[in-house]
């Protein structure tokens, strides 16, 4: 059935029998299926790919690279999930290499952003360094190309 | 200058494509979405291309051996060996060429003496017929039915055959229905061929994308039929290579030498770059053609599935990237049907028509686009069906 998640990550918004017809199931096996993976949390959600540039300019994003303490009981998982708590906080992942914590935030300025990294997340405890990047433009997103449409440039060449 | 006085009768008489203009119309209108496209809607994987690249790095611009470059025949014998059960030998019964088409050009243009019969089954591509025509062969269709999912039957080939008979086109997975024919398909088939004298040109282009439950099977790989079977294959549907005109064709070597005699005089030789390309295309694309073909599959379901539901009955194809359902339940031509879509709705798909007579009451929907585009089309065609019925 992992055909059906590969099927459902670009096509959420197919209906079931549609959904049933392009995997070879039956529409009730399609639903069962559905089911448990939203139960075992499998499916997190469902949600529009949005390019926010086109609708609002007071919108800003930013990634930031965060070095932790880790816990000895712990690891990172406490203050990663203390993180998380902040509802400015759009993303939290444990990285390899230079740094510990990614996070995502997004916000309605630079100033914003700024603030909240200076007055909420580098006094935490066992924030050792944060890096601030702010996004300046998204070319392609989950699998999508932003800005330029892309045009199918296929022309009647012959049948 | 009356140029009409200058040029060949046989290529005035050629037919132009009857539905260029309606193409034409299309491609002008304004938020048309199109269904029409023959190629796919992938771009070549990456490594693919990137050969090429590394190809004009190196500065190998020169022209190839006129059959294609060693290295690539030994690829496509390969491939055939691997893929189909096929042996052929690199060096004398493979020949590269500009595309399929040209391999089919060849072949027939090798084997057809004026007043020859060439066997076409309809609907098909449109190019066998007016190359057939060219060489003063002449062109016997055989319309092939709905009801037999737009097989070839041995009775409706016995029925074709004369002492004229020369060739016989097979072109399965077939454009424009998306008809296969399974291995019992081909041996009936067989059968009525062993006692003669007659070639098969079997034109095995969409030969990868296959989505029954057996994997394509060619004609020549059947006893008693390899030494009577030029098969043509190419890169430009399974590779999504359409634009770098690579094809081939593997036969018997007096058939691909003369083949290869045409070919070097006509053409030379195929594009270096391109046979650079396809080289690694054979050799390491296993996995991205199957997830295209895959991909195929899921758009090819969920057509089937939509068109019947609103009441354009089509049987299931199991190739080729075409979906060919029957519109006779809006009491239209094909051509009507199409012309009023286009208009009413902005939606061009192809007419049967355009692929013989006997496409009269079908129309061709080609799914080689994203599922996002075949909703969209879709739900303007719904829209379309229920004015048609108020």
């Amino acid at each position: 059935m992992e055909q059906l998640l590969k099927v459902l990550e670009r096509n959420a918004r197919l209906s079931l029998e549609d959904l049933a017809a392009m995997t070879g199931q039956s529409v009730q096996q399609v639903a069962k299926a559905l089911d448990e993976y939203q139960q075992e949390g499998v499916i997190r959600g469902y949600h529009a790919l949005i390019d926010w540039e086109k609708v609002c300019s007071d919108r800003v994003q930013a990634f930031i690279e965060l070095r932790v303490r880790p816990k000895k009981s712990h690891g990172f998982d406490e203050i990663a999930t203390a993180i998380s708590q902040f509802p400015e906080v759009e993303s939290v992942t444990l990285m390899s290499g230079g740094y510990d914590l990614q996070l995502v935030i997004t916000g309605h300025s630079f100033q914003e952003i700024a603030l909240f990294v200076a007055k909420r997340l580098s006094p935490m405890d066992d924030v050792l360094s944060t890096a601030t990047h702010f996004v300046l433009r998204t070319y392609k997103k989950d699998g999508v190309i932003y800005g330029g449409e892309e045009k199918d440039e296929r022309e009647w060449a012959t049948l | 200058m009356d140029y009409s006085k200058l040029i060949s009768p046989a290529a005035q008489a050629m037919r132009p494509s009857g539905i260029r203009k309606f193409f034409d119309l299309a491609a002008e209108m304004k938020d048309c979405i199109s269904l029409g496209v023959g190629e796919p809607d992938f771009k070549t994987p990456w490594r693919i291309r990137d050969a090429a690249i590394k190809s004009l790095q190196a500065g190998r611009t020169t022209y190839t051996a006129n059959a294609g470059m060693k290295e690539l025949r030994i690829e496509i014998a390969n491939y055939m060996k691997r893929r189909f059960g096929l042996e052929y030998d690199a060096l004398g019964e493979v020949l590269v060429t500009v595309g399929g088409s040209e391999a089919i050009d060849l072949c027939i243009r090798s084997l057809v003496a004026p007043g020859d019969e060439v066997i076409i089954p309809e609907p098909c591509f449109v190019c066998y017929q007016p190359i057939t025509t060219l060489t003063g062969g002449v062109p016997v269709p055989v319309a092939l039915r709905a009801e037999d999912e737009f097989r070839l039957t041995p009775e409706a080939l016995k029925a074709a055959i004369t002492p004229r008979t020369k060739l016989l086109i097979l072109p399965f997975p077939s454009n424009p229905t998306g008809a296969v024919m399974e291995r019992e398909d081909l041996e009936a088939i067989a059968e009525v061929l062993r006692d003669t004298n007659i070639i098969v040109l079997s034109d095995e282009i969409y030969a990868e994308l296959n989505y029954g439950a057996n994997r394509h099977v060619s004609i020549a790989s059947l006893p008693g039929m390899w030494e009577r079977t030029v098969v043509v294959n190419g890169f430009s549907k399974a590779f999504a290579m359409t634009g770098w005109r690579m094809g081939y064709a593997c036969g018997p070597k007096p058939l691909i030498q003369v083949m290869t005699k045409l070919h070097q005089n006509c053409i030379m030789c195929a594009p270096t770059i391109s046979q650079y390309a396809a080289i690694v295309a054979m050799r390491e694309c296993d996995e991205e053609i199957e997830e295209m073909r895959q991909e195929y599959d899921m758009r090819r379901r969920f057509l089937v599935r939509r068109l019947n539901e609103m009441g354009l009955h089509c049987f299931e194809p199991k190739g080729a990237f075409y979906v060919f359902p029957s519109i006779q339940s809006t009491g239209m031509t094909s051509e009507e049907f199409c012309e009023k879509l286009l208009y009413a709705k902005q939606v061009a798909v192809v007419p049967g028509t355009a692929f013989g007579d006997c496409g009269e009451g079908f129309v061709r929907i080609s799914y080689a686009y994203s599922v996002k585009h075949l909703e969209q089309a879709l739900e303007r065609i719904g829209a379309f069906l229920k004015e048609c019925q108020s």
